[in-house]
């Protein structure tokens, strides 16, 4: 792994389980997002991403590992509200996240009065609304949720998350709810916020082509651990694991890419199979392969890691680690 | 004869707010075995056209114009006929199958259901048929003793399928089947879909947001924006060479993975879709319009011939009125 000088959160081997350990939502991630940088997770639902991302602040207790947030480790009771400041989340359904009984002056200033952000809150509200792309603000302030489209909404969470200055916005599948022409314009105000404030993202979604319009860098997970890591353009033009590989197939915008549909269901992470846990599902399992290849065994019986990979795009597949 | 024709539908919906024009003047075509995608935003009306072509929209609901079916006019059908229609013609798939389904009756018993509605088979036989149909659409046929619950979201949407396929419909209409499922799942369906047309002959109505999916599975494709059609073409043309504005944001809008266009480059359009209630005058669409022109502000532009079997409803497109 390729250690950053100043990350802005540090993820080492972290497990999160459920049902006393019967169910491992997360097994064993490792990873560092810099500041500035936009790092997509991406996976299927199940594999853990959104617990993942739950357990960055502190609202899953952590089995084994450790979470660091600008240096300071991330634990469960004092300092919470200090990390809540400094990380904030924004969610896939705008209109479940905001309080329809509260203005959009109310649900930006909430956050601002719990962690007693100093200055003139009404100024801040405005320049919040009006950053996140809702101009005139004054025409926003007095209106309700419901008075919103959808795009508007999800432009107050933003405005709202944003006032508090994060260093870190987690955004669980941020566009996945929206109109498709609506998407592109949060896509890109996000992306702008990291342009101009230097924030750094963590988006969790299933959808590759927000990785490439926005990620530096795009994290595939499968059933709780990252199989595939690296800069954007490496993983999306050149996936090296099957399930990646499989994963692009199936996005109707690549052309000329043969459709690899694996069969059966989202897997269940309370039956995490042996060895590599994705053989079940690989194409170069069932096609034989990886027997004539002479590492089928490994793929069934030994369960693997991520590997350091050339440069900084790494990879747990026993085809890749046997050439 | 086509399967479905849609001529001149309006469908004007009665609120409390007053009259809301969703669908206004649409005119489609389905032939047998032909699949025709219906793209468009929320609240544009591609929805309300589903349940307009099996009269299943809300009592007080104006409609004008013609629906038919296999030539038979729709809105002209007795009670009698309207139900052997349902499910025999044509069948919807919708979205939110666990809205959709009963989730106290086990999934064979709710397709066993529909079957003995529409036919004279015995229990038994319609048994029988239920199995096969959850085989068909990748299923066990055992787990038509579950309960919706016990079936994952894409097992589900699989069984609204079966549920839709239970008397041989001439026509599917799906509505947004795949959007709330997982990227493998909706390819799953996807391809089910495809085959399942491919091998009865069905024709389908595809009707979804997503541009790009649409292309990927249907050989036309009409783009709807307030209540209307705005482009109408083949589908691969239409995405590669979009003739209306919003057709163009709309196929940018899901960017391709590898163009270095879209890299670090979301695109989207700034706006919001109108208020059906209160939509402007002149083209709906011009506030959003990046190349509007002074004109666009008071004339609405019909479809126009835009090239060989395409149209398109912009003031910058040459053709004649279709």
């Amino acid at each position: 792994m390729v250690l950053m000088s100043d990350p802005v959160v540090s993820l080492t081997n972290v497990q999160v389980q459920f049902g006393g350990g019967r169910i491992r939502a997360v097994d064993t991630v490792s990873l560092e997002v810099a500041r500035g940088e936009v790092v997509a997770l991406v996976g299927e639902s199940g594999c853990g991403k959104t617990t993942l991302i739950r357990s960055i602040i502190g609202l899953e207790p952590l089995a084994h590992g450790s979470i660091t947030v600008e240096g300071k480790p991330v634990g469960m009771g004092r300092g919470l509200r200090a990390l809540r400041q400094r990380v904030q989340m924004i969610f896939q359904d705008p209109s479940g996240a905001l309080n329809p009984r509260h203005s959009i002056y109310e649900a930006v200033a909430e956050g601002l009065r719990i962690h007693k952000v100093k200055g003139h809150e009404p100024t801040l509200v405005a320049e919040a609304l009006a950053a996140a792309g809702l101009r005139p603000a004054e025409r926003y302030l007095r209106r309700f949720p419901h008075e919103l489209s959808g795009g508007q909404r999800q432009r107050v969470l933003i405005a709202a998350a944003m006032a508090l200055q994060p260093t870190l916005l987690l955004a669980d599948e941020p566009v996945a709810s929206l109109d498709a022409s609506i998407r592109g314009e949060i896509l890109a105000l996000m992306r702008s916020f990291v342009d101009t404030h230097g924030v750094s993202i963590i988006a969790v979604t299933h959808d590759l082509g927000l990785a490439w319009n926005i990620a530096d860098r795009v994290a595939v997970m499968y059933l709780g651990r990252i199989v595939e890591v690296g800069p954007t353009e490496d993983v999306l033009r050149a996936p090296k694991h099957p399930y990646t590989q499989a994963l692009l197939s199936v996005v109707p915008e690549i052309e000329g890419m043969e459709q690899q549909i694996l069969v059966g269901e989202t897997p269940d992470p309370s039956r995490v199979p042996a060895g590599c846990r994705f053989h079940p599902r690989c194409p170069l399992v069932a096609s034989g392969e990886a027997d004539r290849r002479g590492f089928g065994d490994k793929c069934r019986g030994v369960d693997l890691e991520l590997e350091p990979e050339v440069g900084s795009h790494q990879v747990a597949c026993h085809a890749v680690a046997n050439g | 004869m086509s399967v479905l024709e849609l001529q001149d539908l309006c469908v004007t919906y009665r609120t409390d707010g007053g009259p809301v024009p969703a669908v206004r003047g649409v005119n489609l075509t389905v032939e047998a075995g032909q699949t025709v995608g219906l793209a468009g935003e929320s609240g544009c009306g591609k929805s309300t056209i589903a349940s307009a072509v099996l009269r299943l929209l809300p009592r007080g609901t104006e409609v004008s114009g013609k629906v038919l079916l296999d030539g038979e006019d729709v809105y002209a059908m007795t009670p009698g006929r309207l139900r052997a229609v349902r499910w025999t013609s044509a069948a919807i798939v919708f979205q939110g199958a666990l809205q959709s389904l009963n989730p106290v009756r086990r999934v064979g018993q709710q397709i066993e259901e529909a079957v003995l509605l529409h036919s004279t088979q015995s229990q038994a036989a319609a048994r029988v048929l239920v199995g096969e149909l959850l085989e068909r659409v990748g299923i066990p046929a055992a787990r038509a003793d579950h309960y919706p619950h016990e079936l994952s979201g894409g097992q589900r949407q699989r069984v609204l399928i079966a549920l839709a396929l239970a008397c041989g419909p001439k026509l599917l209409i799906a509505d947004e089947p795949t959007t709330a499922l997982d990227v493998m799942v909706q390819a799953q369906v996807l391809a089910l879909l495809e085959e399942l047309q491919r091998e009865e002959g069905m024709a389908l109505l595809f009707i979804t947001h997503d541009l790009s999916v649409l292309t990927h599975a249907c050989q036309r494709l009409a783009v709807m924006y307030a209540g209307r059609i705005v482009e109408e073409g083949s589908s691969k043309e239409v995405f590669a060479d979009p003739q209306h504005p919003y057709s163009r944001a709309l196929a940018a809008a899901f960017p391709t993975i590898g163009d270095p266009i879209s890299r670090m480059n979301p695109t989207g359009l700034a706006g919001d879709p109108p208020d059906p209630s209160a939509l402007p005058s002149g083209c709906p669409f011009a506030p959003r319009c990046a190349v509007a022109v002074a004109e666009c502000s008071t004339l609405d532009v019909a479809l126009r011939h835009a090239g060989v079997g395409r149209s398109a409803a912009c003031i910058h497109v040459d053709g004649p009125d279709v």
